[in-house]
């Protein structure tokens, strides 16, 4: 009974004990079935919200970036408008000041209109190694993907309307050596067809893809230009130089005084400059990142000690240092420091600046009144002078820890300027520097040609002396109210009806 | 009747204005000029340009006076815009025959 009795819990629970392990091995494929899928269910989860959380993080990178080009884009529009106009409005005599302005202004719509239809295309697009081509004609392909080849990060649209605002001011800068005395209509074809003859091309071979001297995408003569010591200010400097001697002078210069009518004109564009140039600096990094911030402090270190610097001459050999001094002096630094300034660390900018400031006063004041030619805003002892030693010097100062731009075959970073040991980038800047002279000398040379015997370049003396604003477009920049209540609304009534007596006479005869 | 013209240093207008006042003078027109006499101008140098300025910045000071009022005037305006130096300005003192008031045609020195 006892032994009954005992027994028969064991053979329950041997029973119960094998049905269970039955079960387990019978079950056990399932079950090790269903670990196995939740396992790679799980690895499928986290891969998916990996990629989500990196596409994200790449949006944000993305969404940042872009906020600051588009914030720099529109920084430089400014230094053209009002900056560029006021500056060099406020140097020039008064019954020019519109004429001066206009001139900056023009630009902005005209040069916009340009580089929609082609010209960003032959700077651009893909081409050979002195030219882009039509591949984005009106446009075309440049949308809200990036273009990897110039940046990554922000849509192709954003760096294409950047790189316009450059297109505009270029050509602007030259407008100072033949200020008061161009047609308007000359003016506006030669810009044009210096933008597209001499612009266009030179932006190609630095900044393009496959350009001959693009330093980061396998050019022949890798040339350091951040953000256009070549580009921008030699090409336009040059050109300056070139045009001042072709036109010839000013009527009664040197003799006649023509002092700047509005210092503070000039005071207040300088200085909107010099906000604005960070966005042509630091902008150039097209990204936010520490490149930015590098390019953005050397550009301004710069224009300090150039405004130093041709203050500091002018107090020393006049005993005065004038305001015109200081701000001359700025734009000189910022002119220097941009093909450098997303290469050098701030205490070469420092230097970089001070030599700029002190040999643009030696270039404007002794140089240019040694050979008597009139630049008459100093287009080419600012920014061609200016242009050529920051270029020069980037090849000194430039070095791989503030941007790692040369690398070998296996990515190995390699030195950058003669300071690190690479002296044969010296030789490169000095290509690049030729290739910018040589190219703004005959292309300027042979677009005035051209403007000179089709519609002229020159005003006609009689209007050179009435002054721009009235002969170019019938406005006056200060208007004396009294001469307006001598002529009431009469003059169109008088003009039409002089029109019609003339048709009436010509009819008779 | 007296015309009064007084050229005068900029920085003392508001002095030789009230000091013109106080003895009764009523009317005056104020013009900035520019002239020299033997002061000589001064350099400006513009980008190492030096411009000579000869033509000095000065206010002048017209007004007709009854002629009881004149010597009082003058002796206002040497008092309140002399300085001492070269370049204090000049006063001249002419004739008026007639004087006529716009809004009324009232004549003489009741028209002043």
């Amino acid at each position: 009974m006892n032994g009954s009795r005992a027994e028969l819990p064991i053979r329950k629970l041997l029973t119960i004990g094998l049905l269970t392990l039955l079960l387990i091995a019978a079950l056990a494929p399932v079950l090790c079935a269903q670990t196995t899928a939740s396992t790679q269910g799980a690895t499928a989860d986290t891969n998916a919200r990996l990629a989500k959380l990196e596409q994200q993080a790449a949006d944000a990178k993305s969404s940042a970036d872009n906020a600051w080009m588009l914030t720099s884009a529109a920084l430089v529009l400014m230094m053209t408008g009002p900056g560029l106009a006021l500056f060099y409005g406020g140097l020039v005599r008064k019954k020019n000041v519109l004429g001066t302005m206009m001139q900056s202004f023009a630009l902005m719509a005209v040069i916009t209109v340009l580089w929609g239809l082609f010209s960003y295309s032959l700077a651009f697009g893909p081409g050979n190694s002195f030219i882009g081509s039509f591949h984005n004609l009106f446009l075309n392909g440049v949308g809200a993907a990036p273009d990897a080849d110039y940046s990554a990060t922000i849509p192709a649209q954003t760096f294409m309307i950047y790189q316009l605002m450059f297109a505009i001011i270029t050509p602007g800068l030259i407008a100072g050596a033949f200020a008061e005395r161009m047609k308007f209509s000359a003016m506006l074809v030669f810009m044009i067809l210096w933008s597209i003859l001499v612009y266009d091309p030179m932006a190609h071979m630095v900044w393009g893809k496959g350009g001959l001297l693009n330093a980061s995408l396998g050019g022949r003569f890798p040339t350091l230009d951040f953000a256009g010591g070549t580009v921008v200010h030699i090409t336009s400097g040059v050109s300056a130089l070139v045009c001042a001697l072709y036109l010839g002078k000013r009527l009664g210069y040197p003799k006649e005084p023509m002092p700047p009518h509005s210092v503070v004109l000039s005071f207040i564009g300088a200085c909107l400059l010099w906000v604005g140039w960070f966005g042509f600096n630091a902008g150039s990094a097209l990204a936010s990142g520490s490149l930015a911030t590098s390019a953005f402090v050397a550009t301004h270190f710069a224009a300090a000690t150039a405004a130093l610097g041709w203050a500091g001459a002018e107090w020393v050999r006049n005993g005065k240092p004038s305001v015109l001094g200081g701000i001359s002096g700025a734009v000189a630094g910022l002119v220097a420091i941009t093909p450098a300034s997303g290469f050098v660390k701030p205490m070469p900018a420092l230097i970089i600046g001070l030599i700029a400031g002190v040999f643009c006063y030696w270039m404007v004041v002794k140089v240019k009144a040694k050979f008597g030619y009139d630049d008459s805003l100093d287009a080419f002892g600012v920014h061609g002078a200016g242009g050529t030693i920051g270029a020069l010097l980037t090849g000194v100062f430039a070095v791989s820890a503030v941007n790692p731009i040369f690398k070998d075959a296996q990515g190995n970073t390699l030195a950058s300027g003669l300071i690190e040991g690479n002296a044969h980038q010296m030789l490169n800047q000095l290509v690049g520097v030729l290739i910018a002279w040589g190219l703004a000398i005959v292309g300027t040379l042979i677009i005035l040609k051209v403007v000179d015997l089709t519609i002229g370049l020159r005003v006609s003396e009689e209007e050179e002396v009435q002054g721009l604003d009235l002969s170019q477009h019938g406005e006056e920049g200060y208007y004396w109210e009294a001469s307006a209540s001598a002529w009431p609304a009469a003059p169109a009534l008088h003009r039409e009806e002089s029109v019609r007596y003339a048709e009436q006479d010509l009819k008779r005869t | 009747m007296t015309k009064l013209e007084a050229v005068i240093q900029n920085s003392k207008l508001e002095a030789v204005k009230s000091a013109l006042q106080e003895i009764g003078v009523e009317g005056m027109t104020v013009l900035e000029v520019r002239g020299h006499g033997r002061q000589k101008g001064h350099t400006e140098v513009y980008r190492g340009r030096e411009y000579s300025v000869d033509l000095i910045p000065k206010t002048k000071l017209e007004m007709v006076l009854a002629d009881g009022l004149v010597d009082k005037a003058v002796n206002a305006i040497m008092g309140a815009a002399r300085t001492g130096k070269i370049g204090d300005g000049k006063i001249f003192l002419s004739r008026i025959e007639e004087a006529i008031r716009i809004r009324n045609d009232e004549r003489g020195e009741g028209a002043l």
